[in-house]
């Protein structure tokens, strides 16, 4: 039953996920792709586990590099997409 | 069991967050906005997480995020708008590894279901796929190797043999999964070998279809991991970003009239020439150029990664602004594969001050091209190729393209008469109402903003 809830739960969000995408302007289309970089980063969530729980040795140095390259993703991914985003203004905004 | 409830609560709204950040993302003015409640999104799913009540040591976390976050920051702060594509290919491919470590760690819980291993086995192949295939994604674009595309005889022969492998390996793993396991060494390897085998044949030209589809990989890799672990924000999150990515891949894929397949096994460069062209270019100075920009109503500039490359979006600005100033009505057209990601030239010409309404999208500005007084084409080629709509023995005949040579003039402007990113002549050159200028796209430019002053 788990497990029929979890792909209940993937099959919603696909379908979610193209119905809000494909109304994102081709204009953002960057912006777009670093901020899924950075939710991609939601692995994180996972890797904080492997590299808490201190099942073993190896388990936890495997989760702190997860840790570091999921942290790597989110933050970046936010702060360039924000940075991106920044530019992009509207001719009353552009006008100096 | 009260904790987990909480936490699953917590994860209800970042998921919340999380599609009202997409959803804003839906225009320009909302949608730095939209960002910031996707990483509030994050904020609250890290917390949650961070609370779950099998962690009992915090000291790794915490350095290993304080060395992601460290190197997150002053990758964010110090990349140029123009590196974008080798920064979210590199970026993928973190996602990728991050999954595949995820997914192994978690061979070492307790009890591991077949149902667990299977999707183990999911997020170590696909994150590795992306892992690897994302840094030969970021050599080809960083230029760090050659970003031709390498194809030779047997290729398929050798991807279906290792595909076969990695299931054999992949079955015979799943039925008897253990941490130590070499079947375990054996699956990683082969999904890198598999990622890099993936992307080598893919060329340059063909970069943004990729970097679309590595983005959809990490996703679906952070879902599989989702699985692995039973988390279900991981398989939100994930499936979001894996629709994300194969949105893009389709919109790529019909922007250059291929289909997904196309590009991925078949590597360009090895196809048949079109009809060679013969007729004379007829070159302008920028003095020509500026009695003829000076009269004109209605300017479009086209641009591609060469004007990335010259750095001259600022001076088009500029020019755009002169032009607008002398009562001319100008935009931005932009073709979806221009650049080397979706959206990239958008980017760069946002950073440059140019207002969002004045960026076009191709299908904008067909209609009413032959309106324009004057195309000005600086950096593109393959996207404004009329060969691609007339010529059916060209290799791109079929993709959509800006008609400039609908305009009533054309300018281009190129350093010299070699062909674009796909070696494909351009019969736009010869056209009667084309006239080239010649040189630094940057200083053609800027010699013409000086005729104006």
């Amino acid at each position: 039953m788990e497990v029929v809830f979890l792909i209940f739960i993937l099959v919603l969000s696909v379908f979610m996920g193209f119905e809000l995408i494909s109304k994102v302007p081709a204009t953002l289309h960057t912006p777009l792709m670093s901020g899924a970089n950075a939710i991609s980063g939601i692995t994180l969530v996972g890797a904080l586990v492997s590299a808490g729980a201190q099942q073993t040795e190896i388990a936890t140095w495997l989760g702190t590099a997860a840790v570091a390259f999921a942290t790597i993703n989110v933050i970046g991914g936010y702060l360039v997409t924000d940075r991106m985003l920044a530019m992009f203004k509207s001719k009353s905004e552009a006008g100096k | 069991m009260n904790m987990e409830i909480i936490t699953n609560l917590a994860f209800v709204v970042s998921a919340v967050l999380f599609i009202l950040g997409l959803k804003k993302l839906g225009s320009p003015a909302t949608a730095r906005q939209g960002n910031r409640l996707s990483s509030i999104g994050m904020l609250i799913a890290v917390i949650a997480g961070l609370l779950h009540q099998q962690i009992v040591t915090y000291e790794w976390i915490i350095a290993g995020m304080i060395i992601g976050g460290i190197i997150g920051t002053l990758a964010a702060r110090l990349i140029q708008m123009t590196s974008m594509p080798e920064m979210v290919a590199l970026f993928n491919g973190f996602g990728g590894i991050a999954s595949l470590l995820v997914g192994w760690a978690a061979l070492y819980g307790a009890d591991v279901s077949t149902f667990s291993v299977v999707t183990i086995f999911l997020a170590m192949l696909i994150g590795g796929v992306t892992f690897s295939g994302s840094l030969i994604a970021y050599g080809k674009l960083s230029e760090v190797i050659g970003s031709k595309a390498v194809v030779f005889t047997g290729q398929r022969f050798v991807n279906g043999l290792l595909l076969l492998a990695i299931v054999v390996t992949g079955i015979m793993f799943c039925m008897e999964p253990a941490a130590d396991s070499p079947l375990l060494f054996t699956i990683i390897g082969l999904a890198l070998l598999l990622g890099v085998m993936a992307v080598i044949p893919i060329g340059g030209a063909d970069m943004p279809v990729v970097i679309a589809l590595l983005n959809s990989y990490s996703g679906i890799a952070a879902c599989a991991a989702g699985f692995a672990i039973d988390n279900n924000i991981l398989i939100v999150a994930g499936s979001l970003v894996g629709a994300s990515g194969i949105i893009l891949t389709n919109i790529m894929c019909k922007a250059m009239n291929r289909s997904l397949s196309n590009v991925l096994f078949s590597g360009f460069g090895a196809v048949k020439q079109g009809k060679s062209i013969t007729g004379e270019v007829k070159p302008i100075n920028v003095q020509d150029a500026y009695y003829i920009l000076e009269a004109a109503s209605n300017v479009a500039f086209v641009p591609g990664y060469g004007m990335a490359v010259a750095q001259a979006q600022h001076v088009v600005r500029e020019l755009g602004k002169i032009l607008e100033a002398n009562g001319c009505e100008v935009c931005f057209a932009v073709h979806p594969v221009a650049g080397r990601m979706p959206g990239h030239m958008n980017v760069l010409l946002a950073e440059a001050d140019v207002p969002y309404e004045q960026l076009v999208e191709m299908d904008d500005i067909n209609p009413r091209i032959s309106n324009v007084d004057v195309a000005i084409v600086i950096g593109a080629n393959d996207v404004v190729n009329p060969g691609a709509r007339d010529d059916k023995d060209s290799p791109i005949y079929g993709m959509p393209i800006i008609n400039v040579d609908h305009a009533r003039t054309v300018f281009v402007l190129k350093r010299s008469m070699a062909s674009g990113f796909s070696g494909v002549d351009n019969p736009l050159f010869f056209k009667e109402n084309t006239r080239m200028l010649f040189g630094d796209a940057k200083e053609s430019i800027a010699g013409v903003i000086a005729e104006f002053s």
